[in-house]
């Protein structure tokens, strides 16, 4: 791991040799390992202990210049900072970033107990469990061919030319299952499921096995639907992933690139249906990866971004901010060209429902669980989708699971299209949501 | 300096290993060599040593302005132990001989091996001579002839000048390029000692209209591996020309009404279909899961009599080639499909193990924090004896996929690609444009229904990601028709 103020005293120096007066510096240090099994023996292992850095630099004409780095020592710091300096030359001459004017504010308070790495051969006898149960579950699942269970130990930080430093660290273990099916005269079917937590101790692999089972199960029985347009219900996961997809929206770099199907002029427009709304918040009760600070050194925060169906918030690094003359907020990544990435969405009910649904009653409705291949089939500066998913056609509580079906739709249709957001929320590693029921979109299935 | 005699393992704190920091020269081949023995006096079966360094840039121009040049420099290693049926893969920054060491230690630990007693002999690992293909073919002198930083940003805004000059309706404009330059050098206890330089560099332009709510976002992008004056020479204004008439014609296409069709996918980078429907299928890596219909097909029929393909890492320049695999092992030209008959799989060290077919010069990986595994390099179907305008006259009512997108396989042999430039095909003739399609389909299915292959083989470069990482590759076809597919729309 970094020694961080170590880091920064042998910095501080190397910098005033190279007559560099103003820098910061983001980065990284992880020590994992991961587990892989296959059909009752251990397959492979993976450990890493690796760290990087990015210095950012600016010139004697104020403008930048970042370079990042595997070699922190003394000699890779030094190198760095002089190719940083020396790209710094060809940095941007308008809107020229600067320190978060945040980089020192207090920062919010968060209790985490990190967690110690278990040993190795533990983690193999929990995974061959794992996969023992979960082949045990049905005779039709054949074997497990994704699985893993990993630990991490990932500490972070910032620092800069003014003072400021700022580091955290943090632990994970999580564990992923996928299945796969053989039967005669069936195709194969699969399920997945993954679990994440603070350490070891906390991890819910019965849980998961649990749920990869019940996944796996109810694929077993499969049919085509025919193509039309379906009430469709998202799960938390679906619904998440199709947020994620099109995070643009939301993002205030990309609408001050042009690259968002929002523009500045959108916020206080009703993008969804009143009935949803939406916050960012890194510091959720749930969020096992809650982190304090981004890659700017700004504390981290809860965004409203959408409250009853008015777009009310956009996602800002110190950059952004500054030229929408807002405030940061907290979701800045380090680099060249800064970014800006969402935490950890939290999506609940906005306006109370007229009318409630319940997927027990539902009658020639799809559930979606999970959406595939999001790489392929968003488009995100034009809105649209075409997604193949996972999921069942519902009739009054008996749901069939649907065999290669595809979901089409316009995301900002979708969001007016919402009839329904429920009560109850389901935690996912990317964010809590609870079920969100959309009229009117396309379903290819059959025709 | 190596030991003069067999070396004591109480002996290894005093070893004063120096080697060229600079670089992977012969200096390296003392302590690796050490290491490799100190491995296999553990008990391990099989270890192998990768060093990396690399020196990668990016530039990325939008409108009028570079608004990034991010460079990153990177050196690591990773070392890889066998034993039994398990492998263990340790990562490390630290390429010091003790660095270097403990990454070993912590693998060998995981295994449950031990370093041996203080008086037990470190065996020597004898390397063969280097096989060195950097100096082979003077590829030292690669880096410093690239482009500089004033000229990728000067290129990539004439580009963006083009770009301006030639759209309409345009909401935004980016060029971008990337040059990743990497130094390997690998060392395992059967002996294999090589190096290899490698340069891959990218460039392209991404093009935003929009008319009111009507949108539509494009992008070329050309690679290289091997030519310091590949960002010199890119004709960006044909780039440009291009960009401007899909634009043209996609801005106001209608959405394809889904269904199940024939199409006509167009040659250069329609060869994802290949790539991700059959390609990854017969890597190892799937065997040894389980997750390939073909797994047992070799020397069957499991496509159309009229397909043969191919995977190599030869062709001159490709984004895929390579003088050597991340395990050492020289590429070579290996035959997947011929006439519908499965001919080969691709096998890297671990798969070749654990299934028993041949490596194939195609362990890769995307840098030294990833386990080689079984990967394509260039993929491609092989030209048919069709022409272009036979195939389209074969077609009463289709699609034509003239730009795919993206596209993946789940772990059952179902795929989708995204198209992002259709056309509906009526008759034989290309007719109006058609924008958010997506194919899917089942590999097993799917190749029996390539049923032409015209006379136009064309590669492109592309990106895949996989366990190993993301590594360049190239991916081709001539025209091909698919008989049936289905086709995901509105």
């Amino acid at each position: 791991m970094i020694q961080v103020r170590e880091l920064a005293n042998y910095t501080g120096d190397i910098a005033r040799s190279l007559g560099i007066k103003k820098y910061d510096i983001y980065g990284s240090s992880i020590d994992s390992t991961n587990v892989q099994v296959d059909r009752g023996e251990p397959k492979q292992v993976k450990a890493s202990n690796r760290s990087s850095v990015i210095v950012r630099v600016w010139n004697e004409n104020d403008t930048v210049g970042v370079t990042s780095t595997t070699d922190v020592d003394p000699n890779g710091i030094k190198l760095a900072l002089k190719t940083a300096c020396e790209a710094s030359f060809f940095g941007v001459k308008e809107n020229i970033p600067d320190f978060s004017p945040e980089a020192t504010n207090p920062l919010p308070e968060v209790q985490y107990n990190k967690t110690s790495q278990i040993p190795v051969s533990e983690l193999i006898d929990k995974l061959l469990n794992a996969e023992k149960e979960l082949l045990e579950t049905h005779p039709a699942i054949e074997s497990v061919p994704y699985n893993s269970l990993s630990q991490q130990d990932i500490d972070r930080f910032y620092l800069n030319s003014e003072g400021a430093l700022r580091e955290e660290g943090r632990t994970y273990a999580m564990v992923y299952l996928y299945t796969k099916t053989e039967e005669a005269e069936k195709k194969p079917r699969s399920g997945g499921s993954f679990r994440m937590s603070q350490g070891m101790e906390a991890l819910a692999i019965a849980d998961c096995v649990k749920e990869a089972s019940e996944k796996t199960i109810s694929h077993l029985n499969y049919q085509k639907v025919p193509s039309g347009k379906y009430r469709v219900v998202f799960s938390a996961e679906a619904f998440l992933s199709l947020l994620g997809a099109f995070s643009n929206m939301v993002n205030a770099q990309n609408i001050l690139d042009k690259q968002s199907l929002c523009t500045p002029e959108s916020l206080g427009e009703a993008i969804a249906s009143p009935l949803l709304s939406l916050c960012d918040d890194a510091l959720h009760k749930d969020n096992v990866a809650a982190e304090t600070f981004d890659g700017e050194g700004t504390p981290t925060r809860r965004i409203p971004l959408i409250t009853e169906g008015i777009l009310t918030g956009f996602l800002h690094s110190a950059g952004t901010a500054k030229q929408m003359n807002a405030t940061p907020t907290g979701h800045a990544n380090l680099g060249a060209k800064i970014t800006v990435s969402p935490h950890f969405y939290h999506v609940f009910q906005g306006q109370s429902p007229e009318q409630e649904y319940k997927l027990e009653e539902a009658e020639n409705t799809i559930l979606i669980d999970e959406l595939n291949a999001l790489h392929a089939g968003v488009n995100s500066l034009q809105g649209s989708f075409s997604l193949p998913f996972d999921g069942w056609l519902m009739n009054k509580g008996d749901r069939v699971s649907i065999d290669a079906g595809t979901v089409a739709g316009d995301i900002r249709e979708v969001l007016k299209s919402i009839i329904y957001v429920e009560k109850e929320p389901e935690l996912t590693p990317s964010g809590v949501c609870p079920r969100i029921w959309v009229d009117g979109l396309s379903i290819t299935g059959e025709n | 300096m190596p030991p003069s005699t067999l070396l004591l393992t109480k002996e290894l704190p005093t070893l004063q290993y120096v080697s060229t920091p600079e670089c992977f020269d012969i200096t390296w081949e003392a302590p690796l060599s050490t290491l490799l023995g100190l491995g296999r006096a553990a008990g391990a079966d099989f270890i192998e040593i990768f060093l990396e360094r690399s020196n990668y840039i990016s530039c990325l121009a939008e409108e009028a302005a570079i608004t990034s040049i991010s460079p990153r420099l990177a050196t690591g290693a990773g070392v890889r132990v066998f034993h039994g049926k398990g492998d263990c893969y340790v990562s490390t920054n630290n390429l010091s001989f003790n660095g270097l060491k403990s990454a070993l230690e912590k693998a060998l630990s995981i295994l449950g091996l031990n370093i041996p007693s203080p008086n037990a002999y470190v065996p020597e690992i004898y390397l063969e001579m280097i096989r060195d293909y950097a100096a082979a073919k003077d590829k030292q002198k690669w880096l410093p002839e690239c482009s500089s930083m004033q000229e990728m940003g000067d290129i990539l805004l004439a580009a963006n000048d083009q770009l301006e000059k030639k759209a309409s309706h345009i909401q935004s404009r980016r060029s971008m390029y990337s040059r990743d330059w990497q130094e390997v050098m690998i060392a395992a206890s059967d002996g294999t000692f090589a190096r290899d330089i490698r340069l891959t560099q990218t460039v392209g332009s991404n093009l935003l209209c929009a008319d009111g709510e009507n949108r539509t976002s494009n992008g070329l992008r050309d690679g290289d591996t091997s030519d310091p004056d590949f960002l010199r020479n890119w004709g960006y204004e044909k780039t440009a020309e291009e960009l401007a008439e899909t634009a043209g014609k996609m801005l106001y296409a209608d959405y394809v009404e889904s269904g199940e069709y024939p199409i006509i996918m167009a040659n250069h980078f329609g060869g994802v279909i290949f790539h991700e429907a059959c390609g990854h299928l017969l890597e190892t890596t799937q065997i040894e899961r389980k997750t390939t219909p073909f797994i047992d097909k070799k020397g069957e029929k499991i496509a159309h009599e009229n397909l043969t393909a191919w995977d190599e890492g030869r062709s001159e320049d490709a984004f895929g080639s390579l003088d050597m695999d991340d395990e050492g092992m020289p590429t070579q030209r290996t035959l997947l499909i011929e006439n519908g008959i499965l001919k080969n799989f691709l096998a890297d060290r671990a798969g070749s193990m654990r299934t028993g077919h041949p490596r194939t010069g195609s362990g890769r990986r995307q840098n030294y924090s990833f386990a080689a595994a079984s990967r394509m390099r260039n993929t491609y179907i092989a030209s048919g004896s069709y022409s272009v305008d036979t195939l389209f006259a074969s077609v009463d009512k289709g699609i034509y996929c003239k730009k795919m997108g993206g596209g993946s396989v789940g772990p059952t042999g179902e795929f989708n690609f995204g198209v992002d430039e259709a056309y509906l095909i009526e008759k034989g003739k290309v007719t109006k444009p058609l924008k958010g399609a997506i194919l899917i389909g089942e590999a097993k299915e799917i190749m029996n229904k390539i049923s032409m292959c015209s006379d136009d083989l064309s590669l492109a470069p592309g990106f895949c990601g996989s366990v190993s990482g993301s590594i360049y590759v190239t991916v081709g076809q001539p025209h091909i028709k698919v008989d049936s597919i289905v086709v995901g729309g509105r």
